[in-house]
Order: C-alpha cells, then structure tokens, then sequence
C-alpha cells in the first residue's frame, strides 16, 4: 500500500464570532487518500465539506488537528502544497475580462510555467475540455457548463497530483454533467488523484472509488459506495406513494413487509432483498398504492438511514 | 479527441530538479512540491501584477483615451481659458510663475490620484465579490500578499503611464521652467497616487456588500481633494478652518513636491522631507494594512 497523499488526523475548524460560541464546522475528521485514488465526501449543504476542502487545498488553516498533503504541512508550506494542486471550486472564479485561453494562459502563470509551456497546456487544455472553438471567447459569454468545462481545464494546467473538485456538476443539466463525467473518467483513468465533495449520490457512485458520509463536521460512514450500500441498506428498495394526506395512515400496516420503512412526505420507502415480492404482498392485502417503483438502494438511502435527513433538502 | 498528455517529468519539472518516477514515492513528492514552490514564493506578485495588466487590456482604449484626452482638455481650458483670465503671475512662496506654470503640476498630481480611485476600487471589489478572481489567484501558490502586491503593482503601472502622459503635455506646453528636476515630479505622481490608492484599496477589500460606497468616496473625498488641496490657488488663500483639508490630503503634499521641482518653488529641506515622509508612510502603512485583510478575507 502506497503511502497516503492526504492524512487527516482529528482535523477541527471553528469559526469565531464576537458575543456567539464558537461555529465548529468540521468536527475531528480523520481519513486518508491514497495516491490515485478518488475520493469523495458526501452530504448534505452546510456539513462541512467544502470548509475540509479549503483546508486540504492549503488555503484554509485549520483548528486543531494534524494534516499533511503530500507529506506537508500546510501551515507551513502553503505555496509549495497548492502548486502540485488543482482546484476546481464550488463557484467559478475565471477572470472574466479575459477570453477561455487567456484564463488558461496566465493561471498558467501563477505556477511560474514559462509562457511557451502556458500557451501550449492552454490549446491542449481547450481540446481536453471540447472548447477549442470557443478559445477567443469572453468567459461571460459561456454556458454553465462551458464555465465548469474551463474552470476544471484551468485546474489542470500544472499537471497536479491531486484534484480537489468542490460540487463540480451543481447547477449543471443532465447533458452537461455527464460530459464533465465523462472527462473526469478520464483523468482518473490517468491516475490523477481525485477528491470531491458532492451531494448528488449517483455521482459519488459514479466518480468515488471510496468515501465518506459528513454530516455536521463529522464522518457517519466511510467505505466504498457499495459496501455503504451493502451495510446500511437493504439490496432494493420499494417506493409507494398512497398520496400525501395517506401515507403516514398506511405506514404501520408495511412495517411488516419490508426489513425497514422510511416514511417521506411524498412518498413511503420499504426496505427490502426483493421489491417485487413486497409489492406483491402489499397488494395482496388489498393496499392499493398510487405509484410504485422498485429500484435499487443507493448512496442516498444510506444516508438517509444515517442521519435521518435526506442529502438534497 | 486529445487529451493533455502528462508529458514527461522533465515537463512537471519546468525549472529543473531531480526526477520523478511514474509511481512517485511521498519523499519524491514532497521533494516536487519544493521543487515548484520556488518561483512562486520568489515572483508571484510579478504573476498577479501581469494579470492585472493584460486585464486592463479589456478597457485598454479607456486608459489611452484617458490619460491622452483628459490633460489635453484640461490644459486647453486653463492655458488658453482661465490663464487669459488670469494674466497677473502667481506668487507662490516667492517665485512668481504663470497660472498654468502653478496649476500644471497640480493637474499632475490629480492625474495620478484620479487612476488610482479607479484601479483601487472597483477591481479590488470584483475581485473579492463580484467576480471572486482573488479567489482563483490564491488556490495556486500565490499569497494573499502577493495578491495585494500584484494589484498594487497593476495600477501602479498604469499611474506611471497616465502620468508620464501628462508630463510630457504639461512640458510641451511650456508649463515645465526646470526639466532638470521636473521629470522627478513623474515619481512624485506615483508617489501621490499610491498614497491615496493604497489606503483605497485597503477600504475596498473590506467592502461586503456595494451599496453605492465609491460614489460617495468620489463625491465627498475625492473631489472635495481636488478643490481645497492648494489645486488652483495656493492653500494658503484658504481661511485656516480649511487649510486642514490640505494638510491631511495626499494630493497637496504631492503637489507642493511638484511645485518644488517642476518650477523650483522654495522650500526648507525639513519641508520636503515632511511631505515626502507623509506620501511614504500612508502608502507603506496602508499597504500593511491592506494585506491582512486580503489574508483575513482569502483564507477564510
């Protein structure tokens, strides 16, 4: 097992404020990354994810508790760390009185990359991101998902070792998340390190090799996205709706059909090995459901097993 | 479709350095990062200064119009206007000069000033809130500092550029007696500009929320400077309950240094050093200051 790229150790970081108590938003984290790996934190807005982003990208100083990326402190060596980083923020912060490649080009810059080597990673960058032909274009003028395109491009340009990638698809539609998945596979492919905050389970389960479940600065699980599922939800999952006004009146009497029963507002969510079975016997005795759906558990009932909540709110 | 090939090593080493293998150890790693942290520990205000420059290309035809037009129309005004009017020489502190030879150093100063209340305003605040490039800048190895430096850099060199202008225009118009030192007056403009640009900047990175606060800064700081720092008429014609206005303004003490160089007003070397002292420790100081909050506000 290679050595890890990221350790935290009980990693805290509280915010002051004058007359309040004090504001804890990452509460004694402690994970590791190894290199190459992709490493996601999940949950839901306000967990403290991207408070631990800042901190791994060497912006933020933390607290209490130790960290070290790539075997630094960043404390200490703050320049040093974020130049073999790349970050793609939760909001895009390109300079736009600049056009796509000059974003590229002098971000370039700030690594101290000579400007040949600039000009040269920003039109290998374009292609890499499908903006070639939007090079001379003002960053106002481009899509969300362009903006998002570019502004993973622009983490790229020094080659790092590890990418931090804040909520890269919110705000996005379908389409344009996918293409950004897509490019992402293929950095993975390459061995870049990866570490993402998201809230969307699928792409957690789509992107993360591992992760961990935050929940109000604290870790509730940790694992790969199939072993989260295998132990802490059941294989399927049966979603009935009876209407808003039934469903709380029609719980107890599915209590028994399923290992579990979650009751949403909208909808009631029977954990169960085989969905179809349950459904079966729900109609057997004589409940008629609106809707039903049988599909199979996945990150978000893991989460919601955990805290209770749901991860988009 | 192509995808940025991770090159060789020698490429992730631009600067040179040991190599490092395809599976890299932690100490190779660690050794890496020193190995890139150096130029931009070393240059990186240079970086944020070059950025700032090629963004100022995006109104670039604003700044030559400005620093082109603005001393044309003020010296046409008051060389062929007010200084018709004013025919009578102007004793300042025992030279006697013409009007224009009296004000043009003034309008020098302003020039430089007037720069600096757009570079240190409006893009210190885009930076943080409107468009948060800041933000960008310091997760790459830049500091916060350098960040703070790099701005004031930026608009320094565009200070420099406007100012130069208008001493070529003020010399070419016969308002310049003593070259030999007047060209000293360009620093002096510089000198000006930061020490009100600077204190600006640090005003504007502590801006949270814009509502409306550079208007009011140009209305009643700005110009209320322009009019009672001894700009048209010697501070002295002002009843002393305004001639304070003058002493803490940046503008007067740059002017009263260009009135000493440009037409060898007299002064007592205790004077200047005073003046030079003022322009100095406004810049310096505000700068400090300036640079903690730019720290406060990035690492948050």
């Amino acid at each position: 097992m290679p050595e890890a790229v990221i350790t935290a150790d009980r990693l805290v970081k509280a915010y002051r404020s004058k007359g309040k108590p004090d504001f804890v938003a990452v509460d004694g984290l402690s994970f590791e990354v190894a290199p190459g790996e992709s490493f996601g934190l999940l949950g839901p807005n306000g967990a403290g994810k991207s408070t631990t982003m800042k901190m791994i990208g060497a912006v933020s100083t933390r607290t209490g508790g130790d960290l070290r990326i790539l075997g630094l402190d960043p404390d200490q060596y703050g320049p040093e760390i974020r130049s073999r980083l790349g970050v793609v923020p939760q909001q895009d912060n390109l300079d736009g009185e600049l056009n796509a490649r000059e974003n590229l080009y002098i971000y370039g810059r700030y690594f101290g990359l000579p400007g040949k080597v600039c000009h040269q990673k920003a039109d290998e960058l374009l292609a890499f991101a499908q903006l070639e032909d939007k090079a001379k274009s003002k960053v106002d003028q481009l899509s969300g998902g362009m903006k998002r395109r570019l502004t993973i491009a622009r983490g790229l340009i020094n080659d790092p070792r590890i990418l931090l990638l804040d909520e890269p698809t919110t705000g996005l539609d379908p389409q344009a998340r996918h293409v950004l998945w897509d490019r992402l596979f293929r950095l993975k492919e390459r061995g870049t390190t990866l570490v993402l905050t998201t809230h969307y389970m699928d792409e957690a389960e789509q992107l993360c090799d591992r992760l961990i479940v935050v929940d109000k600065g604290r870790i509730m699980a940790e694992g790969t996205p199939a072993s989260l599922i295998r132990q802490h939800s059941s294989r399927e999952v049966l979603e009935v709706r009876f209407g808003s006004d039934r469903n709380e009146q029609v719980a107890p009497r599915l209590e028994a059909v399923g290992d579990r029963v979650e009751v949403l507002p909208d909808r009631i969510l029977i954990y169960t090995a085989d969905g179809e079975a349950a459904l079966e016997r729900i109609t057997a005795e004589g409940l008629e459901p609106l809707t039903s759906l049988v599909r199979r558990s996945s990150l978000e009932d893991v989460f919601l097993r955990l805290t209770g909540r749901s991860l988009i709110e | 479709m192509s995808t940025p090939h991770r090159g060789g090593e020698d490429e992730r080493m631009p600067r040179g350095g040991a190599a490092v293998s395809s599976s890299p150890s932690l100490d190779e790693l660690r050794a890496e990062a020193m190995q890139w942290g150096r130029a931009p520990r070393a240059r990186g205000t240079w970086y944020v200064t070059e950025h700032m420059v090629r963004a100022m290309r995006a109104y670039g035809w604003t700044i030559v119009v400005g620093a082109v037009g603005q001393p044309i129309l003020y010296l046409l005004g008051l060389a062929v206007g007010l200084a018709a009017l004013i025919q009578a020489p102007i004793d300042d502190g025992g030279v006697e000069v013409s009007y224009l030879v009296f004000v043009a150093p003034a309008l020098l100063m302003t020039a430089a000033i007037a720069v600096a209340s757009e570079e240190f305003s409006y893009p210190v605040v885009a930076g943080f809130k409107w468009r948060r490039y800041f933000f960008g800048f310091n997760a790459s190895p830049l500091s916060p500092g350098q960040i703070a430096g790099g701005v004031t850099a930026g608009g320094s060199a565009r200070m420099l550029f406007a100012v130069l202008a208008y001493y070529l225009f003020i010399w070419v118009f016969g308002a310049v007696p003593d070259p030999a030192t007047g060209w000293l007056s360009i620093f002096v403009g510089l000198l000006g500009g930061l020490a009100f640009g600077v204190p600006y900047m640090a005003y504007a990175a502590s801006i949270q929320d814009d509502k409306g606060q550079f208007a009011l800064v140009q209305r009643f700081i700005f110009m209320p400077m322009f009019l009672f720092s001894g700009t048209f008429y010697p501070l002295a014609a002002l009843p002393l309950w305004l001639q304070w206005i003058g002493w803490v303004s940046p503008l007067w003490h740059a002017t009263e240094l260009g009135r000493i160089l440009t037409y060898g007003k007299p002064a007592d070397p205790i004077g200047i050093v005073i003046h030079l002292a003022y322009l100095v420790v406004l810049s310096v100081g505000a700068f400090l200051i300036a640079r903690r909050i730019f720290e406060r506000r990035l690492s948050a």
